[in-house]
């Protein structure tokens, strides 16, 4: 089998309820190897893709294949390499810890017997779970559970992992843990697609993102390539603000503001440098001279709108 | 699949709560003959007069008294439980991610209810075993047609009971299977499950649905007795047998239907 180029792709999936395109004809490229951050408000579609992508309700239009096979028809021989946490954790409160872990693990088409304690032991040790693993569920607080959702992840070496909120409800040394844990993974080869809305965390540890809203996929591709196409700035420090704001007009810079001393404007593909040789030729003083690129968020919210209210 | 699935049934407290509950019927019951003195000949549920004579019948006249009510409810309660408990626990979406294969899991459900359906019947007849052994005198057993049969043989034949009691209530449990697969919430299902139990045994009650009467799944309920006939009258046992089986293949394939295409949102 060679090996696909990309973890997840998905062409023009849809899922509509009733009249509602909870997903509405998305194009999803997930390449191997990335860790994938899948961002957009809440409602927005993210938790549906994720269901559909894991079989768990059916496509109302399009097609998708995981780690290069076809779903949801190659379910049972894809499902095994990937792991999951779906919206928040879920165990039997009367089952520990390690009974949990057992059961799904058998549940599975390949459960191998001969090592799931060894295995259940390891991943017990790496979501720092092992003093706890023989109390039962219901003592568990909603971090430890969220712990034992990662552990039920890695129970078996994962070529993918899709991870839903793995951070929510944790305390800021699971976070720290979390982030550590994702970047080990990704080192180790597994392509993680992580869905979030914490966008300073997407930040730090993704190497691409995605954004979706109402639905639609507005955006998706590096982080560099997503904030690029967000707008860098061009900020200048001048002594004569309204000449260089006329000058940098000329040359064609849009969304000029000028604040005392400093003048800000989108740069759409001007080089700084030509900006700045502009300047200096017309006479202006130039102090200092800056491209601003914009933060995550700054691209998040131009995408997908600053209002605070659910969109529907 | 189907141990780890067992395991955790059965280390539920509830589940626990309920088969004891149901191993203290015919205790109860037994306790009652013993403090009472003893019904008087012909009178109460069937068996119940024997059970003086012969602390073996407590675990027939358990059975009596538990089919009715008890042992629907509490299959209702386990069945009605099997998928949408999950859906409401969350496992659900955790098990067919794994990947468990909806039939496969479906088909491992029915199992395990079935094992459940026996355990239930199970106890019953072993709490009213070991109460009649405590209680009464016990010894050869005088069958319903008057003859005698040896004591090993009048428990096994009440095991033979307990197992024929359990296949009676297979219906209903594929009943709750089904609807069990409908919704998300394990209370609606288990009283939606209870309630088809209760309709049936009612209709079964009322004279001017004669005409239905062989068709309804708690018709035969307790043909089990016949067991204790000698020789033993088979014509109701296979009548029910078949008439479950037929319930079975109904709401089983109804079950897969429905969850097999299920958009699993919970």
């Amino acid at each position: 089998m060679t090996t696909p180029a990309l973890a997840i792709e998905t062409s023009g999936l849809t899922k509509r309820f009733g009249d509602m395109a909870a997903v509405d004809g998305i194009d999803l490229a997930v390449p191997v190897g990335s860790v994938f951050g899948f961002l957009g408000p809440n409602g927005s579609g993210k938790t549906t893709t994720i269901r559909v992508l894991l079989g768990l309700i059916n496509a109302s239009e399009g097609s998708w294949q995981v780690l290069g096979r076809s779903m949801p028809d190659a379910a049972r021989d894809v499902l095994p390499d990937v792991g999951a946490l779906i919206e928040g954790p879920a165990f039997y409160p009367w089952l520990t810890g390690r009974q949990n872990l057992v059961r799904f693990d058998a549940a599975g088409p390949d459960a191998q017997r001969s090592t799931r304690r060894q295995r259940i032991d390891d991943a017990l040790a790496r979501v720092g779970l092992t003093a706890v693993a023989n109390k039962k569920v219901r003592a568990y607080s909603f971090g430890m559970r969220q712990r034992l959702g990662l552990a039920m992840a890695l129970l078996r070496p994962r070529q993918l992992l899709i991870l839903d909120e793995p951070t929510n409800g944790m305390d800021p040394q699971g976070t720290r843990e979390i982030r550590n844990l994702t970047k080990e993974l990704a080192a180790e080869g597994a392509t993680v697609f992580l869905s979030s809305h914490l966008l300073s965390e997407v930040e730090q540890i993704c190497s691409h993102v995605a954004v979706m809203s109402l639905g639609k996929l507005l955006a998706q591709g590096t982080i560099a390539e997503l904030q690029a196409a967000g707008g860098t700035k061009l900020r200048v420090e001048t002594d004569d603000a309204a000449l260089a704001a006329q000058i940098l007009e000329r040359l064609g810079l849009a969304e000029l503001t000028v604040d005392g001393t400093t003048v800000l404007a989108r740069l759409d593909g001007h080089r700084p440098e030509d900006c700045n040789r502009e300047l200096v030729m017309a006479g202006v003083g130039v102090r200092s001279l800056s491209a601003i690129h914009p933060t995550l968020e700054d691209t998040f919210v131009a995408l997908t709108g600053e209002g605070f209210d659910v969109a529907r | 699949m189907l141990l780890a699935e067992l395991a955790t049934l059965f280390r539920r407290l509830r589940v626990k709560v309920l088969l004891g509950v149901l191993a203290a019927i015919p205790a109860a019951l037994a306790l009652a003959v013993y403090l009472s003195g003893g019904p008087s000949s012909g009178r109460g549920p069937t068996f119940l007069d024997q059970v003086s004579h012969n602390g073996m019948f407590a675990a027939l006249a358990g059975l009596t008294v538990a089919i009715p009510f008890f042992l629907p409810l509490v299959v209702a309660v386990v069945s009605g439980d099997a998928i949408a408990g999950e859906a409401n626990l969350g496992t659900l979406r955790y098990l067919l991610t794994r990947p468990s294969g909806r039939t496969r899991l479906l088909a491992t459900k029915a199992a395990t209810v079935a094992v459940f359906c026996l355990a239930a019947t199970v106890a019953v007849a072993l709490g009213g075993l070991i109460a009649g052994v405590i209680l009464f005198p016990i010894g050869k057993v005088v069958t319903l047609s008057g003859t005698t049969i040896s004591l090993l043989e009048g428990i096994a034949r009440t095991f033979a009971a307990a197992g024929i009691v359990a296949a009676s209530l297979l219906g209903l449990a594929s009943i709750g299977l089904f609807v069990s697969t409908l919704t998300d919430a394990p209370v609606g299902a288990m009283a939606a499950t209870a309630g088809f139990a209760v309709l049936s045994a009612v209709l079964d009650n009322v004279p001017q649905t004669r005409a239905i009467h062989p068709w309804l799944f708690t018709h035969h309920w307790l043909a089990f007795g016949d067991l204790l006939r000698s020789p033993v009258r088979w014509t109701d046992i296979v009548a029910d047998l078949r008439l479950q089986l037929g319930y079975i293949a109904v709401f089983a394939t109804m079950a897969w239907a429905r969850f097999s295409t299920k958009d699993v949102l919970a």
